[in-house]
């Protein structure tokens, strides 16, 4: 299926790149015509996944890497965003996804990334290869 | 300034503003937890009015926040949220450890 438009940003897996990549989702969501609400939740959606790549993805790297946010406007109604990284990949993908668990306690994460990402988006896919990198695929419809 | 910090007897009222994500909460934690330990509050209020955003980080905030006042027997009320940010904390159960009004 090919989409109708998409964009690709990448920027460094830096905490200040947070508010980079809401900005920019919130821009090209705008085609949707969305609800104030519609915004502040895709927002959430993408604000926590981008946030679990710096947390997480480079730890154990000296340098950060890079992370790519791609926004896709599949239909006139659906949003796809996917969030990809080339880090440490996830090695139990069912366990980082349970409510309240978290492999950094230390830095007062809640542990509730992904189950902010399911209760905002309508679909929430994870895909990750350990030493390869993790994708974040999360669809929305909107107006329906 | 990301937080605005009023003391009145017993009580350290926090004015949070802007975004709260993984990179300003580090700053607004380290703003907060100095009045804590100063004055040790019975009560923490937290005040949410010029919040324009927040995700999961702001939930680690106000769980780190409730700790550390709870060890020195002190509540922590929660004021002034958006509904975006209410359904946030509903999520983490927020509710159930601070009042939300």
């Amino acid at each position: 299926m090919k989409a109708l438009s998409e964009v690709k940003v990448t920027f460094p897996a830096e905490s200040r790149s947070e508010s980079f990549a809401r900005s920019v989702t919130a821009a090209f969501s705008a085609r949707f015509d969305p609800s104030v609400n519609d915004v502040g939740e895709i927002k959430t959606a993408v604000s926590e996944a981008v946030t679990n790549c710096i947390v997480h993805a480079y730890r154990e790297k000296k340098e950060k890497g890079r992370i790519d946010l791609i926004l896709r406007e599949e239909d006139k109604n659906t949003l796809c965003i996917i969030v990809r990284d080339k880090g440490c990949g996830i090695p139990d993908i069912q366990k980082a996804m349970e409510p309240l668990y978290t492999s950094a306690p230390e830095e007062e994460r809640a542990g509730l990334g992904f189950a902010v990402m399911e209760s905002f988006m309508d679909k929430v896919t994870v895909k990750s290869k350990p030493d390869k990198g993790t994708s974040v695929i999360m669809k929305r419809k909107i107006h329906t | 300034m990301p937080v605005i910090i009023d003391t009145e007897e017993n009580t350290v009222i926090a004015h949070l503003s802007g975004e709260i994500d993984h990179h300003s909460a580090k700053d607004m934690r380290g703003d907060i937890d100095l009045a804590i330990d100063r004055c040790r509050p019975e009560k923490l209020i937290l005040d949410f009015d010029g919040v324009t955003f927040m995700d999961s980080s702001g939930i680690g905030l106000v769980m780190g926040r409730y700790k550390a006042v709870k060890l020195c027997g002190g509540s922590v009320i929660i004021e002034n949220t958006g509904s975006q940010i209410k359904k946030v904390m509903r999520l983490a159960g927020l509710d159930r450890l601070a009042v939300i009004r």
